[in-house]
């Protein structure tokens, strides 16, 4: 297509869609549930000892693009990772565009091939979906909507309930990379750096822990708030107490330099490639090894255990032998001088 | 990318070694320090030396957070610039959420003003030179660390030609503060102060020698790596057992005894002391910087009056005696009940090195 | 108010300005409140100035006397392995 601007009129339903839809996301994200063009989409059958599993994100990252990915590479892993976590093969995913009048087409295009290109590598499809174009202001630049539909056999349940005291946490590598990276990329931040984020489809390395240790009791991705909150999720969940390993906490030197720089705490930065799990105290080496066998998770460590002691706090012992709180996320990471 | 002088000072079997000589050192009795520097305060926190020091020496939190001792007066004004026409206020990302008597830089922007968070005072003065009609005003909050920065933006302005870059000028100096703190020692039974590293890399470490020789309070300048943190208060332990109060640099790969000479050059050449009011002290002779007439075309207010409130505090609030270390935040009523970094009352727990927004987020309690 | 951070010095631009390196990027920093620099000295960077050289022997010095006090204390053996 020899478009420059996406228009509104490529939101109204006539030829102008239709174009847009068969030329860029047919043309990329082709397969027999989505060639048809149906309203809906017909998935195929499962096994009687099937479950579905079922999941939805908006995604409205600001800036567009940034090292090492964009918004369309973040809507696919996103969902693909909410199902992974469950235990789930990601199949389905639905999309849903709202773009803003005059939004590039170049860079659509480009969110598209990404997104592509995570769909092959998580193995998934996406099989029904629905472009609006809005008047300028009232989106910015592009939001994208996903669902997932996954499937497990069913008695795979990890779940938070499941978790005991006397567990081990474990996470599959450096924390904070992608938030260092969406900062780095807008107007006012200070210094230039090669911080790429860590966006991944992590179900093949979700499937090589499960796979070798089919009493994974828990998994989250460590998204908004990063590791600190999503720990603090499980702590206060789970009606037990984390005890955190500070120096085992996998954090790229160079990311950490910087956070020290702006007085940010990469345990509160977002992450797009990073999964917690909780498994038996008894499995933690074949839980690393399986983590570290991937190239998704060379950094693997375990971090932490889950503890009778103050329930429902996470607590950090430092590399002097010291203690302290960690706490949840409150109000937005600002650098700081001070 | 490491380096030993660097990569060194985050080990962590030392700073166990340095926490046993502590408590063998203390014997059972538990002296007091203060630490004076916001940065300090957070960082004792987050090495986990508070808790384990806390059964060998008490540690109090003093006045070293510029943001806390801030007074509303001058958030007043520089939220009332931020809403002017043709006006942009920069800042330092910390002051954004500080609510002076009605309003905070953050809502000011959310009403239309114009505020934007910069990093360096060359990024304010670079926006000044790339919007000449615009006017950039920098809101100068910090002590001597920053205050050459500062300083420096003025001078180069003025170098340069950027008429259109002013500073609403705020900065304090430590000394004093230390000055009147020591003089009221004996109701804490303060038996050491830990030293800003950073403002003493500015200042020198003999600007303590006053403190050390004629209050007699030992002076230990500390660094900001856990093993600098655990390395001073041993320092000062050691004093205080051997009867000693003299000043003496931790930080000495930073700190020089004169201090940093070019910086302390350029200070002079633009600032000048001034009395100046500190939350929780009121005013304070000779505690602040006040910007040189001959740089009044870049001192914000004197270019531009505009109404102020004095400045008023909550009157529950006890920020002044967690200030001066009187009282721990936890001894405050409204800690936690009604004070919270989501609703601060008082300016120690609205800053992110305030003692009780530590105190808050890293937990009190012996874990 | 004291984030100061050592960073390494790669080159000098001129009187006022520096590049120094985290990640293979570099980035400037204004040098015009210290003096004597050298590619390969580390600043401490302030709010975008470096306000002071890091002194390699006195750092040096204060690891010896971390690593004295933590071998006395038995933390530490002879050859520096961590007990």
């Amino acid at each position: 297509m020899t478009l420059k601007n996406i228009m509104l009129s490529h939101g109204a339903g006539g030829k102008q869609t239709h174009d847009l839809i068969a030329e860029l996301f047919v043309e990329n994200f082709s397969n027999i549930y989505l060639d048809s063009l149906d309203d809906s989409a017909v998935l195929g059958q499962e096994g009687p000892d099937s479950e579905f599993v079922f999941t939805t994100d908006s995604y409205v990252v600001k800036p567009t693009f940034f090292p090492g990915g964009n918004i369309g590479k973040l809507a696919v892993c996103g969902t693909v990772n909410d199902l992974a976590v469950m235990g789930a093969v990601p199949k389905y995913l639905s999309c849903g565009f709202i773009i803003e009048d005059g939004f590039l087409f170049s860079d659509l295009e480009k969110i598209v091939v990404s997104m592509k290109s995570a769909l092959d590598e998580a193995g998934s499809r996406i099989v029904t979906g629905d472009t609006k174009v809005v008047e300028k202001g009232a989106a910015d630049g592009i939001f994208i909507n996903t669902a997932g539909v996954g499937v497990r056999k069913k008695g795979i349940r990890p779940g938070i309930s499941s978790i005991q005291e006397g567990d081990v946490i474990l996470i599959n590598g450096f924390i904070g990379d992608h938030g260092l990276a969406v900062m780095a990329e807008r107007e006012n931040f200070p210094f230039k750096t090669s911080v790429t984020t860590d966006c991944a489809p992590l179900n093949g390395l979700i499937s090589k822990l499960v796979e070798a240790v089919p009493g994974t009791r828990f998994m989250r991705d460590a998204t908004r708030g990063g590791l600190a909150t999503v720990l603090n999720e499980i702590a206060s969940e789970s009606s037990l107490g984390i005890r955190l390993d500070e120096q085992s906490i996998p954090k790229r030197e160079t990311t950490a330099k910087f956070c020290d720089m702006l007085g940010l705490d990469p345990l509160y930065l977002a992450n797009e490639g990073k999964v917690v799990a909780v498994v038996p105290g008894t499995d933690l080496e074949t839980a690393l090894a399986a983590l570290k066998s991937h190239p998704y998770g060379t950094d693997s460590a375990v971090i932490g255990r889950l503890v009778g002691e103050h329930p429902g706090r996470v607590t950090i012992k430092t590399a002097i032998g010291g203690s302290r709180i960690l706490d949840m996320l409150t109000g937005d990471p600002l650098p700081r001088i001070c | 990318m490491t380096d030993r002088v660097v990569e060194g000072f985050k080990e962590g079997a030392p700073g166990r070694a340095m926490i046993q000589r502590i408590k063998e050192l203390s014997g059972g009795r538990r002296v007091t320090f203060m630490e004076v520097c916001g940065t300090h305060t957070v960082e004792f926190f987050k090495s986990g030396l508070r808790s384990a020091l806390s059964d060998y020496v008490r540690l109090v939190s003093g006045p070293g957070c510029p943001v806390c001792v801030t007074p509303n007066s001058v958030i007043d004004r520089a939220v009332a610039y931020s809403l002017r026409p043709d006006t942009l206020v920069t800042t330092f990302g910390d002051m954004i959420r500080v609510p002076g008597s009605v309003s905070s830089l953050e809502k000011a922007k959310s009403e239309g003003g114009r505020v934007r968070i910069v990093y360096s005072t060359l990024d304010a003065l670079n926006i000044a030179r790339a919007n000449p009609k615009l006017n950039v005003v920098f809101m100068g909050i910090g002590f001597e660390t920053t205050s050459p920065t500062v300083a420096a933006s003025i001078e180069m302005a003025s170098k340069q030609g950027v008429p259109n870059y002013s500073v609403l000028c705020s900065h304090k100096v430590i000394p004093p503060a230390l000055e009147a703190l020591a003089s009221g020692g004996e109701e804490i039974d303060l038996q050491g102060f830990l030293c800003p590293g950073h403002v003493s890399v500015i200042i020198g470490s003999r600007a303590y020698a006053p403190i050390a020789e004629k209050r007699g309070i030992p002076c230990v300048i500390t660094g900001f790596e856990p093993l600098d943190m655990a390395q001073g208060i041993l320092m000062l332990l050691e004093q205080a057992v051997e009867g000693r109060s003299e000043v003496e640099n931790q930080y000495s790969r930073a700190v020089r005894a004169a201090g940093n000479g070019k910086a302390l050059a350029l200070i002079d050449r633009v600032f000048e002391i001034v009395d100046s009011e500190w939350r929780g002290f009121g005013i304070m002779p000779g505690a602040g910087f006040g910007i040189k007439e001959a740089y009044a075309d870049f001192d914000a207010e004197k270019r531009w009056s505009v109404e102020v409130e004095p400045s008023k505090e909550h009157p529950g609030c006890r920020c002044a005696e967690v200030l001066r270390g009187r009282i721990l935040p936890v001894d405050c009523p409204l800690f936690k009940k009604v004070c919270t970094p989501q609703s601060p009352v008082g300016a120690c727990m609205v800053s992110s090195e305030g003692t009780c927004a530590a105190y808050y987020k890293y937990g009190s309690e012996k874990l | 108010m004291c984030l100061a951070v050592p960073v390494k010095i790669i080159e000098i631009l001129d009187i006022e300005t520096a590049i120094f390196d985290i990640d293979g990027v570099g980035n400037e920093v204004n040098i015009s409140l210290v003096e004597d620099l050298e590619p390969g000295d580390y600043v401490l960077v302030h709010a975008g100035f470096a306000i002071e050289k890091l002194d390699r022997e006195e750092a040096l010095k204060t690891l010896e006397m971390f690593e004295e006090i933590a071998r006395e204390t038995g933390m530490l053996s002879a050859d520096g392995e961590n007990l």
